[in-house]
């Protein structure tokens, strides 16, 4: 080929892979076939080219042979391309004058025709070797790490999350949109299968996040712009303006207790609405960071502007500021976790359950703040008008595991389910009925707990509850409320009527997942959880490098998971700081500028926004440390200005030439 | 011949399959003919002058300084004359887009010659044509045989049937570039390399186009020019019309889009392309702002004549050829 500045003297290795690609494929008469082919110097056929004496057949061949370029046709790249360049590097090669063929997944194990197989593994062989000619040198970029981390959600996952980063000694931005840190497992009683309780165990960790030198947290804020790349994140959060100086308040309750609202008046969120608040309020006692806000939307000095702002009368430390605005933080990390957490089922969306039509349907979080001390009925399990339930439903997988609905497993709902039981059982010695489908117990001490239940006369049926009506047909059943389920295990329809009826609801992802999916530049799967990188091998990786995800923001899981993951995604984040600099792929797209006439196609097309426009120039600039080589503004660029490393033109051209045309 | 001193060049100008067009453009040279004729010797012109290809096939070999061949290969004819006058030629240029890339011609390779027999001399609704009579390549008369061209199933470039030195793209040429390489090579200027594609810019057209791009294009619909409000400032592909501006080299002075019509593509495509209709089939892509693939399919699908659109001028020189039968 006489347009190569250099003669082109090319190795190529067929191997055996034991029987996985000889038992099918002719590997010596493909080695033999190869070294007829142009600019192969040398061809050779062994056992196993990923093992050691393979790879230094490589490097010696290069040395003897004077090799410059390689072919080995083996497995799959994925799995040893690495190995195969790192055989070139200490032949003293380019890492980048590999080319590999997959004679084995997509030969020898897809074909049983052996003329075929040998047939195609030709063509493939051919194709790479006119490949090869071309590819060119090319080198890694190396990019250093900032080690401070960003963590956006503080429920458990984002708080252990954090409290790991800082006691390594990071920097840590935890950003809660709440105005307080905590999450869902701030609204529990009690923890299944130990049955401790939650705030002991969790609020000690809240107010180790608040008091560590290395965490800044940010709570009421929302991260509203990202841009950078892996190791060098800029991140803006928006704080927004709850009314208090952050700094002044100490959370002593004279604001709230002063207030020209006497009594609560708005629902309150923390208690899902079952209490009322003041404008000004500390969602619950343990509320970290212990600062009050006011409620922009109900207080009447923002309302009408006449308020003789009682609270702010009543703050001896000045800590209340009207005229707060919202305040846009700007900030640098090298790696972000999202731990974003889930969104409960609407049980408004199976109208046949009754949920908000009648008052004594309650979803099982309703039923986690009843039983919670602090919470609206300050521990007392207790049906609309205060009076004890004498019997309770407990449906299962209410929207999960249901085609109308969602088709997974919630995961946690069958624990939490039986935690109720036990719980309504001990707060107020009612009949309970769990109405399951199947019952799902895997974990530590959970089947244990389980079997428990099993003894303490709770009642287990099996079956999806039909309907719950408050028509009654019999004197029993009436002023309550009937439970119409097909009780799988008898064979039977039955009308259970009970006093009240608890929905466990299941998980889903949360309304502003896409946003933050977008905003982060990672991937969703179908059902709308952040997708990992690998489902078994990176679990908590994404594909975009240094974005990690751990707890429900991923799919349905429990705290023990939940704290597990974001230890996992804590270690990975750790892992790519201590490492001090990443290495980017050179397999990116670049723009000749001679070529660009600015028409700015590109721009919009790339996923992961790496390309900009400089307007002095008039020309599109891509950002190497971004790109991931998609090609996709290669394939848009009209001119032909873009172009990408590994897939050059001629590269791709002379390769398709080669598997089509014997004879070149 | 006033001044005997400064020898002049021999020109020849020839048309293949060819509009008139071409030829026209070296006539727009207006008063500068005069210059033309003053520095070169017009040997063969058929739509001027009346040398015979006899004439031509009698001349030495490399005998015409510069020949300007423009039209497509259509036929025998057109084929042979290729020969011909590369022979007699030192510098053969392509001239204009259908020597260049097939041009308008080149679009019937999107049909082949059986069907556009039929089409024309059978079916056509002006044609009354009961005993089937189709052209013959050749016709035995009293006083001898008669012959037309053979009319081939393919529309060739000028490139794909003989060398060629060099191209000067567009539909017609713009005059002006004419004149620029006509007055270098008369100079004796330094010639760029065989091959090159000359009279062009060097950048798409979008470089020298004045109308405002955006960063994010947002097109929901695609129209025809003459179904928009065209407001003359915003670039057309922003406002959802086709223009083959972004994958066309520049060099005609962004003609089309300065008279408030989209680029049709007729200079070309940009020195690393292969397949330029592919390439702004590609771009399209980068104009729809919408998430359902149902909702882009309904787009792609008020794209009128894609084939015309995308390979108005280049299609016998892209990657794809013809149309599978």
């Amino acid at each position: 080929m006489s347009h190569h500045k250099e003669e082109i003297r090319i190795g190529v290795y067929i191997c055996h892979c034991g029987h996985n690609i000889a038992g099918t494929v002719d590997v010596t008469g493909i080695a033999e076939y190869a070294s007829r082919l142009p600019n192969v110097v040398i061809s050779k056929d062994y056992k196993y080219m990923c093992s050691d004496p393979g790879q230094v057949l490589i490097g010696q061949d290069i040395a003897e042979h004077k090799l410059n370029r390689i072919v080995v046709s083996s497995c799959s790249p994925l799995l040893h391309e690495k190995t195969f360049r790192d055989a070139l590097v200490k032949g003293g090669l380019n890492p980048f004058f590999l080319q590999m063929v997959n004679i084995r997944e997509n030969v020898s194990w897809v074909h049983t025709d052996t003329d075929d197989a040998n047939l195609k593994a030709r063509d493939l062989v051919r194709a790479a070797v006119h490949r090869v000619a071309y590819q060119k040198e090319l080198t890694k970029k190396k990019v250093p790490v900032n080690p401070d981390v960003l963590i956006v959600g503080g429920g458990i996952a984002g708080i252990s999350a954090a409290l790991t980063m800082a006691d390594a000694g990071k920097k840590v931005f935890l950003v809660e949109k709440e105005p307080t840190i905590g999450g869902h497992m701030a609204l529990f009683d009690k923890t299944f299968p130990t049955l401790d309780c939650a705030a002991c165990i969790l609020t000690p960790k809240m107010s180790s996040v608040k008091k560590h030198p290395n965490i800044t947290l940010w709570s009421y804020s929302e991260v509203s712009e990202v841009s950078g790349f892996v190791g060098n994140y800029k991140v803006k959060v928006t704080r927004k303006p709850r009314y208090v100086i952050e700094e002044l308040c100490v959370g002593c309750y004279a604001c709230v207790d002063e207030c020209i609202f006497k009594e609560g008046k708005f629902p309150d969120e923390f208690n899902l609405g079952m209490s009322k608040r003041k404008p000004v309020y500390l969602p619950f006692p343990q509320a970290t960071p212990l600062v009050a806000v006011i409620d922009d939307k109900t207080c009447i000095h923002f309302k009408t502007g006449k308020c003789q702002q009682s609270c702010a009368k009543a703050c001896d430390r000045n800590a209340i500021d009207f005229n707060q605005q919202p305040e846009v933080k700007e900030i640098e990390v090298g790696t972000v976790i999202l731990t974003t957490g889930f969104k409960a089922f609407d049980a408004r969306r199976l109208p046949y359950y009754g949920y908000g039509k009648f008052p004594n349907v309650f979803t099982s979080l309703e039923v986690e703040r009843m039983v919670n001390a602090s919470g609206p009925t300050e521990g007392h399990v207790v049906l609309k008008d205060g009076s004890k339930p004498k019997s309770v439903g407990i449906v299962h997988c209410v929207g999960s595991r249901d085609e109308k609905t969602n088709k997974w497993c919630s995961r946690v709902c069958c624990m939490y389910s039986l935690k109720l039981a036990h719980l309504i059982k001990e707060h107020t010695g009612a009949e309970v009925y769990n109405f399951y489908i199947d019952m799902r117990t895997p974990g530590k001490g959970y089947e244990e707990f389980y079997d428990k239940l099993l003894r303490e006369d709770v009642h287990f049926i099996r079956g999806r509850v039909a309907e719950v009506s408050d028509w009654a047909t019999t004197s029993d059943e009436e002023g309550k409320l009937i439970m119409r389920v097909e009780d799988t295990m008898v064979g039977m329809v039955r009308r259970i009527p009970v006093d009240m009826v608890v929905l466990s609801v299941g998980l889903e992802p949360r309304d502003d997942a896409q946003d933050i999916r977008k905003l982060f530049n990672i991937s969703c799967s179908t059902e709308g959880f952040f997708l990992e990188k690998h489902p078994k091998l990176a679990p908590v990786d994404t594909f975009t490098d240094g974005v990690f995800i751990a707890g429900a923001a991923q799919g349905p899981r429990d705290i023990p998971d939940s704290v597990a993951q974001a230890g996992a995604a804590a270690a990975q984040a750790l892992a790519l700081i201590d490492s001090g600099h990443v290495e980017l792929e050179p397999n990116t797209a670049y723009i000749t500028d001679t070529l660009c006439s600015g028409c700015k196609s590109c721009l919009n097309i790339c996923p992961y926004k790496a390309i900009a426009f400089d307007d002095e120039k008039r020309k599109s600039v891509i950002n190497e440390a971004l790109c991931k080589g998609c090609g996709t503004c290669v394939a848009s660029c009209p001119s032909g200005a873009i172009r990408q490393n590994l897939f050059e033109d001629e590269e791709i051209f002379s390769e398709i030439r080669g598997l089509f045309v014997e004879s070149i | 011949m006033a001044n005997e001193s400064k020898p002049k060049i021999k020109m020849a100008v020839y048309w293949g399959a060819a509009c008139g067009g071409c030829c026209v453009s070296v006539l727009d040279v207006h008063e500068s003919l005069f210059a033309v004729i003053d520095a070169a010797d017009l040997v063969f012109w058929p739509i001027a002058l009346d040398t015979k290809y006899a004439d031509v096939e009698a001349m030495e070999d490399a005998s015409i300084d510069l020949c300007l061949f423009n039209g497509a290969v259509r036929n025998s004819e057109n084929e042979h004359m290729a020969h011909v006058l590369r022979k007699k030629s030192k510098i053969l240029v392509a001239y204009g887009s259908c020597a260049h890339m097939g041009g308008i011609p080149g679009l019937a390779n999107f049909s082949d010659r059986e069907s556009l027999m039929r089409r024309v001399y059978d079916e056509s609704e002006s044609t009354e044509n009961p005993d089937k009579i189709r052209p013959q390549h050749h016709y035995e008369v009293k006083e001898g045989t008669l012959e037309i061209p053979v009319f081939y199933n393919d529309v060739m470039s000028l490139g794909q049937i003989t060398d060629v030195d060099y191209y000067i793209p567009g539909c017609p040429p713009q005059t002006e570039r004419l004149v620029e390489v006509f007055m270098a090579i008369v100079t004796g200027q330094p010639l760029p390399p065989k091959g090159s594609v000359i009279g062009v810019s060097g950048l798409a057209q979008c470089d020298e186009c004045t109308r405002k791009k955006s960063d994010q294009r947002s097109v929901k619909q695609i129209f025809r020019p003459w179904e928009i409000e065209d407001d003359g400032e915003t670039c057309f592909m922003d406002q959802g019309v086709i223009c083959m501006g972004p994958a066309t080299i520049g060099g005609c002075g962004v003609r089309c889009v300065k008279g408030n019509a989209p680029c049709r593509g007729c200079y070309g495509p940009m020195p690393e392309v292969r397949d330029m209709g592919a390439k702004l089939i590609s771009t399209i892509g980068t104009m729809i702002d919408l998430e359902k693939e149902e909702e882009i399919e309904k787009v792609i699908e008020q794209i009128e004549d894609p084939a015309g659109t995308f390979y108005r001028f280049s299609l016998p020189a892209a990657k794809i050829r013809r149309k599978l039968s």
